[in-house]
Parts: structure tokens; C-alpha cells; sequence
């Protein structure tokens, strides 16, 4: 295990952290404010990334690729927002799980009959093909990309919402919808303008990871999951807490895959190892949450409600 | 919340649906369609599923998003010991109330400190735990799954044969069923859902509600490892995509589709489910397309369920026949305030 192996790791697991950041600052928003749980979250990961693979198609511009997939996603999720959510805003968290479930049905199943089965590919923009050095090692200069994006998203996330009077309806929204309601605020206009974000956010995500995953039906669901695992570690509703969580998580993940297996061969028999290795590494960020939740079943760093 | 009619609409149709489901593996031998008792077994196997969720989801109020866990510890349950070549049923069905007891002890207890999206999150990790462990399970088939070669022996029965497992699973859906409308109504059932509505409540009165909640959740994980018994013997086979949260959200769809926290809600539940799909699937191959706006629409509609809207019906019908009377007693009143103006 060389220093160069376990640093190139970490900076994976810090690329997949502010990829996870991207999509639960978008779901934690929603439900910070409207305590929506939007299951259909990864759909819109996946919307992202397959209007960015058309219109690169179309254009071979890694730009219009970008704005595709942030105003396709705006769009859908908007439309989203008005179709169906803005009416369960009130309801239980079993109509949103319901409902939610269902949407993440019909895009999956969108998605298979407008882009088929066979997954699509969004190549590396040539600019960022290169590698960087960093501190003696190379790294993959469109992945150090990905981890500028996300931190320079994460700062303007936390001027958005600390600097600006829009984030200050947004804390206050989170804490007392109605008396914000109530002072002339057009929360109807805000929620949808959240959803929005969201969205875009999820779409981000989506075009920054096509050229490393493939483009494919059902690239939403596990991250998704990963994502709410994100939200719950950091405490739910609390940007700051997502960002935290975020990178807790994608740095856990990844080493834990890349390091747990050799490090039960050391302690443990071969063949035992082999089995528990993959599997342990897996549920490594399961194992987090609920030792998380049990201990702080608010999450490490809940959102100040005072 | 639960109208008292005697002959409705809301028990009829439920008492129709046992009678067909009674038929269904006669009617598959005389039309000589092996088919029908396999798919309808499937049903009754889900209904002892989504029936099981609906003890902790619907009486109790506990959103668990990881119930497919339970189904999958069951199938394994047979699959594991019949690959040690044990084939006795008893200890299939030992082993599978002994583990998931245990495992939802655990995972309960654990899950039960939080509360709300929490609550959700935490059964869904759980669920996501056991399925990494048997996708990484090589010995046993690993994400490919494993064939069981003999299945459980009963009772002088071999649950290998369709037939018989049909007959096994609905005799114990009917006596599920039964039990779930008895417990609905008895002092452990009445705390239960007293707590769904306000636990501070119950607490003020002296009764632990957590307490009566791990143990609905207990119940009904061990419940749903029994369903998962009868799929592994019904299909052959075990896999871990049992254990997905796909699964258990579709168990939880079945339940609201149906009506939470009736008897017979999930049993409709899961035969509308089951049956839409199969209907669609026969049109399109994207029948998941139509599928999903159907469920955005139940959602959107409330959770009363296919029930609550044949209770409404009942409800309607009785009123119609109130008002009728109401109404003509009511004319000459009127008539008089009329002629007074």
C-alpha cells in the first residue's frame, strides 16, 4: 500500500463525495423546506445525463452537452413540481414514498423507449483528457474537474443561502412556511423555484458522471439510495450537513472498497476474507448510518431550527 | 374510520376474491392451464407479504421501506438448508421464524430510536445490508441466485409441487387474514393503532408504545419470512433481488393500492398490482410506462384504497337510503315555512 495509491483513492472518494454533494443538496433543499422525499431524485441524475449524451451527439459540444442537461432537468422538474408534488406537499411521507416510486417507474421506462436499452457514451471533453500532477502523483484532469466543480458549487451553495435575501426565505421557509406565507412571500413560487434547483443540481450530476459511468436505465437507483444515506448521516434539511456528509461518505465508500479487502486478508483467513472482504466494504456506508442514527438519530450535523 | 356496515360492498368483494381464489386451482387443472395456479399462487404469496406489511405499516404506522429483507431471509432460509440437504420442512420454517425474529428484533429496535424520513431510511439500509451480504455470498449462488434443488417436506407434503403449495399458502393467507381481523380489534391491536394516531397519547396512559410497535414489527417480519418460504418453494429458487428495495416498495404500493390498515386492503392490494400488471404487459412491453402515473394517481388520491372507495360506495348507498327517508319527512316542513313566508 504506497502513499500514492491511498492519496489517488482519497481523491476519488473526494470526486464521488462532491458527486453525492451535487444531488443530496438538491433533495436535501426539498425536504429541508417542503419535507418532500423525492424518490424520483436519481430520475432526474439520469434525465441529466441522457440529454447531455444527445446533445453532445448532435452538437460534439461538451458545453451544449452541460446546458442541455441543466435546462432539460429545470424543465422536467418544474413541470414535476406543478403536475404532481406541489399537491403533496401536506400529505405524509407515505403519498410522497407512493408517489415518488411511481414517477421513478415512468422515467425508467421513458428513458428505455426514447434511448433504448444499449447505454450511451459521453466522452471527456478534450480539454480536461490530460492529467494533472498533483503532489506526485497524476490524476485524471476531467475527475480534479469534477472535484472544482463541486466545491465551487458547494461555496455558491452556502452564499445562496447566507449572503442572499433568497436564502434567508429559504432558512425562514424551512423553519415556518406559513409565516413566511404570510408576509407576502410567494411560497407557491419559491417551492417550485427549489424544485427547480434541485433539479438542475441532480442534472449537474448527471453530465459530470456520464463520461466515467455509462449512460444507462436504472444509473439513478443506486446512487439515489447512496444519496439519502447522505442526507440522513448529515441531518436532514442542512446543506452544510450534506456537503460534510457527502464527502464522509464518498471517501468511506471508496476506501473502503479499494483497502478492505487486503485488509481483512491481513487479519483473517484467505478464503474467509474473500468472502466478507466485498461484502463488508458494500454495506460499509449502511453500517455508518445506523450507527450514526442510533447514536444521533438527528444526524451529525442537523439544521439549526432556532 | 372503519363503517359498520354488515353486507357490504367492503366485504363482499373480499369474500368473492377468496371464493375465485378457492376455484383458481380446479379451474387451472380442468382448462389444463398450469399457468393460472402459478401466477395466482404468486398472489397469495404476496398477499401473505403485503398482509404481514400491513401490520407494521398499516396498524402500526411504521413506514418500512426494507420489508423485502424479511422475504428474502425466508427464501434463503430453504435455499441454504436445502443446499445442505436438509429438506425438512419444519426446520426450513424454524429456522426462517428463528432469524427473522432475531434480525427484526435487532433491526426493530435499532429503527424504532428514529422516527418519520428516519424511519424509512434506516429499515431501507438495513434491507440494502442483507442484500450485499447474499449478493457476496459466492458458495450459495452469490447475485446470480440459487436453485433449490429439494424443497420443503411438510407434513407428509412436498412443497415442490405447485398444487401443494397453492393449497399450503392459501390455507395460511385464510388463516392469516382471520387473525389479522381479530387482532385489529383486540387490546393489543386498539394500542397499536392508538399509537399510529398519537404515541404521546398511549404513553400518558401507561402503555409503552414503542414496545408494542417492535413487537408489530417483530410479528410482521416473521410473517413475511414465512411468505418467503412458500416463493422459494413456489419458484424453485432463491435470489437476492428478493431482498431489493424495489420489492419493498412495491409491497408497500400493494398495501396503499389496496387500503392501509384494512384486513382484506392488501390482499386487493396485491391482486390489482399483480393483475394490472399482467394485463398490461399482454398490450406493451412498457407496461411500467401506464404503471407509473397509475401509482402517482393512487397517491394523489389519498390512501384509502380500493376499500376505502368500495366503503365509500356502501357508505353512499346507506345514506342514499337515509336521506330518501329523511327527505320526505322533511316536505312538509318546508311546505309550511313556504306558506308562512
Amino acid at each position: 500500500m504506497s502513499l500514492s495509491l491511498i492519496l489517488s483513492q482519497l481523491l476519488n472518494g473526494l470526486q464521488f463525495g462532491v458527486l453525492l454533494f451535487l444531488l443530496a443538496a438538491g433533495l436535501t433543499l426539498v425536504f429541508g423546506i417542503m419535507s418532500f422525499v423525492n424518490l424520483a431524485h436519481g430520475s432526474l441524475y439520469m434525465l441529466g445525463a441522457y440529454f447531455a449524451a444527445t446533445a453532445y451527439n448532435h452538437t460534439e459540444s461538451f458545453t451544449f452537452a452541460v446546458v442541455a442537461a441543466l435546462a432539460g432537468c429545470i424543465v422536467v422538474g418544474m413541470l414535476l413540481e406543478r403536475i404532481a408534488v406541489s399537491r403533496l406537499y401536506g400529505r405524509d411521507h407515505l403519498d410522497h414514498v407512493l408517489a415518488t416510486f411511481g414517477m421513478m417507474m415512468f422515467f425508467n421506462e421513458m428513458a428505455r423507449i426514447i434511448w433504448g436499452v444499449q447505454p450511451y457514451f459521453l466522452p471527456v471533453p478534450e480539454m480536461l483528457s490530460g492529467t494533472v500532477d498533483l503532489l506526485g502523483i497524476s490524476y485524471p484532469a476531467y475527475r480534479f474537474a469534477i472535484i472544482v466543480v463541486g466545491l465551487i458549487v458547494a461555496v455558491g451553495a452556502h452564499l445562496l443561502m447566507h449572503k442572499t435575501r433568497l436564502g434567508m426565505l429559504i432558512r425562514a421557509g424551512s423553519v415556518n412556511p406559513q409565516m413566511v406565507g404570510a408576509l407576502g412571500v410567494n411560497i407557491k413560487l419559491l417551492n417550485a423555484f427549489l424544485f427547480g434547483l434541485g433539479a438542475a443540481l441532480a442534472g449537474l450530476a448527471g453530465v459530470m458522471s456520464g463520461p466515467i459511468l455509462s449512460v444507462q436505465v436504472g444509473m439513478g437507483e443506486p446512487v439515489l439510495i447512496t444519496t439519502l444515506v447522505v442526507i440522513v448521516i448529515g441531518g436532514i434539511g442542512s446543506v452544510s450537513g450534506a456537503f460534510y456528509a457527502a464527502l464522509i461518505v464518498g471517501i468511506v465508500d471508496t476506501m473502503g472498497r479499494a483497502f478492505l479487502p487486503t485488509l481483512l486478508r491481513d487479519m483473517m483467513s484467505r478464503e474467509a476474507a474473500n468472502a466478507a472482504g466485498p461484502a463488508l466494504a458494500s454495506m460499509l456506508i449502511y453500517i455508518l448510518m445506523a450507527v450514526v442514527l442510533a447514536l444521533r438519530p438527528q444526524g451529525l450535523f442537523p439544521a439549526r431550527r432556532t | 374510520m372503519q363503517t359498520k356496515s354488515s353486507f357490504g360492498l367492503a366485504r363482499i368483494v373480499p369474500a368473492i376474491v377468496l371464493l375465485l381464489l378457492a376455484v383458481v386451482p380446479f379451474a387451472a387443472s380442468y382448462l389444463e392451464q398450469p399457468f393460472y395456479l402459478t401466477f395466482f399462487g404468486r398472489i397469495i404469496i404476496y398477499a401473505i407479504a403485503a398482509t404481514a406489511l400491513n401490520l407494521a405499516l398499516g396498524y402500526g404506522g411504521l413506514v418500512s421501506l426494507g420489508h423485502s429483507l424479511f422475504m428474502g431471509l425466508g427464501s434463503y432460509s430453504v435455499a441454504i438448508a436445502a443446499f445442505h440437504e436438509v429438506d425438512s420442512g419444519l426446520a426450513h420454517l424454524a429456522i426462517t421464524i428463528v432469524v427473522c425474529a432475531l434480525v427484526g428484533l435487532v433491526t426493530g429496535a435499532i429503527s424504532l430510536r428514529t422516527s418519520g424520513i428516519a424511519f424509512i431510511m434506516i429499515t431501507l439500509a438495513f434491507a440494502q445490508m442483507g442484500y450485499f451480504v447474499f449478493v457476496s455470498l459466492k458458495q450459495y449462488g452469490g447475485d446470480d441466485g440459487i436453485t433449490i434443488a429439494s424443497t420443503s417436506k411438510l407434513a407428509g407434503l412436498d412443497l415442490g409441487n405447485t398444487m401443494t403449495v397453492y393449497v399450503v399458502a392459501f390455507t395460511v393467507l385464510l388463516a392469516l387474514l382471520l387473525w389479522m381481523a381479530r387482532l385489529r380489534i383486540s387490546p393489543f391491536g386498539m394500542v397499536l393503532r392508538g399509537a399510529r394516531e398519537n404515541a404521546r397519547r398511549i404513553n400518558a396512559v401507561g402503555l409503552p408504545s414503542k414496545r408494542y410497535q417492535l413487537l408489530a414489527y417483530v410479528m410482521s417480519s416473521v410473517l413475511c419470512g414465512i411468505a418467503g418460504v412458500l416463493l422459494a418453494n413456489l419458484n424453485a429458487f432463491a435470489s437476492p433481488s428478493t431482498m431489493s428495495w424495489m420489492i419493498s416498495g412495491e409491497l408497500i404500493v400493494m398495501v396503499v393500492l389496496g387500503g392501509l390498515g384494512s384486513v382484506f386492503g392488501p390482499l386487493l392490494g396485491v391482486l390489482a398490482f399483480l393483475g394490472i400488471e399482467e394485463v398490461l404487459k399482454a398490450y406493451t412491453e412498457h407496461w411500467m410506462a401506464v404503471f407509473g402515473p397509475l401509482i402517482v394517481m393512487v397517491a394523489l388520491m389519498g390512501k384509502a384504497g380500493i376499500i376505502g372507495v368500495l366503503e365509500k360506495f356502501d357508505g353512499r348507498r346507506k345514506r342514499g337510503a337515509a336521506t330518501a327517508t329523511a327527505a320526505t319527512a322533511a316536505q312538509p316542513v318546508a311546505q309550511a315555512k313556504e306558506s308562512a313566508a
